[in-house]
């Protein structure tokens, strides 16, 4: 835990382009804002925001998935604010679980061509950012900014 | 989760969304617990929407298990540990 403001990034699988742009795009707004970032997801999504930004200036903390649930469930770690990227079913999963394991604000960041059916399947309570995008983070980055 | 990867899985559904493991089991298995999610079992945090729905078969437990790029898969494995921590009530 640390003094400032916290924001986890949960990954969901890169197979569509505009998830690594984005969430280097919105962990830089992030730390603008004095939020202590820390960003999840596989292995694959970790290594591609490590590949993108090696310098670490957007990203500077990286934790594995599940290690990162793992800590939650334990209560070894938390956040003020949780933005899980949703694409498929899986990243609902990902949602509902940090829905029940965390007292963060949640925010669901929902694109890819089944972006609004996705949308439709989140039930509970969170701020859904919602673009049917899968190349073109500009859709993305409009809602980004109209909700930060 | 590598840890159930290693172990003697049957994958009973495969690729499938979690709403559809979650009937499949409360449709065909007449012991079923409800856990929530982050519920340990086999060393792994579950994840899912809740409530996330195990079936019991004998000495197998047949649960769903999330993996990020490939969807929902219904896995049975055996397990009486974990048969025992259900029964208890333990995480429901």
């Amino acid at each position: 835990m640390t003094g400032l403001n916290n924001a986890l990034l949960l990954l969901g699988c890169p197979e569509l382009p505009v998830q690594t742009g984005i969430a280097l795009y919105l962990s830089n707004k992030l730390v603008r804002k004095d939020f202590d970032v820390t960003i999840t997801g596989t292995k694959s999504a970790i290594n591609l925001m490590r590949v993108s930004d090696p310098e670490g200036n957007y990203a500077k903390k990286m934790v594995d998935l599940d290690l990162c649930i793992g800590n939650i469930v334990e209560k070894r770690m938390d956040f003020d604010r949780c933005f899980v990227f949703i694409h498929n079913d899986a990243g609902i999963s990902y949602l509902a679980t940090m829905r029940g394991i965390s007292d963060a604000d949640l925010f669901a960041i929902v694109f890819g061509s089944d972006a609004e059916m996705l949308a439709s399947m989140i039930e509970f309570e969170c701020e859904k950012i919602v673009a049917r995008t899968a190349h073109n983070p500009i859709p993305l980055k409009k809602k980004i900014d109209e909700v930060l | 989760m590598g840890c159930i990867e290693e172990m003697d899985y049957e994958i009973i559904l495969r690729n499938t969304s979690f709403k559809e493991c979650r009937e499949f089991v409360e449709k065909n298995f007449k012991e079923i617990y409800h856990v929530k999610p982050g519920y340990k079992m086999f060393d792994v945090y579950l994840i899912g929407v809740p409530p996330i729905t195990i079936g019991v078969d004998g000495d197998h437990v047949v649960f769903p298990y999330v993996k990020p790029c490939h969807g929902t898969f219904l896995l049975r494995i055996r397990g009486e540990d974990e048969i025992a921590s259900l029964k208890g009530g333990e995480g429901i």
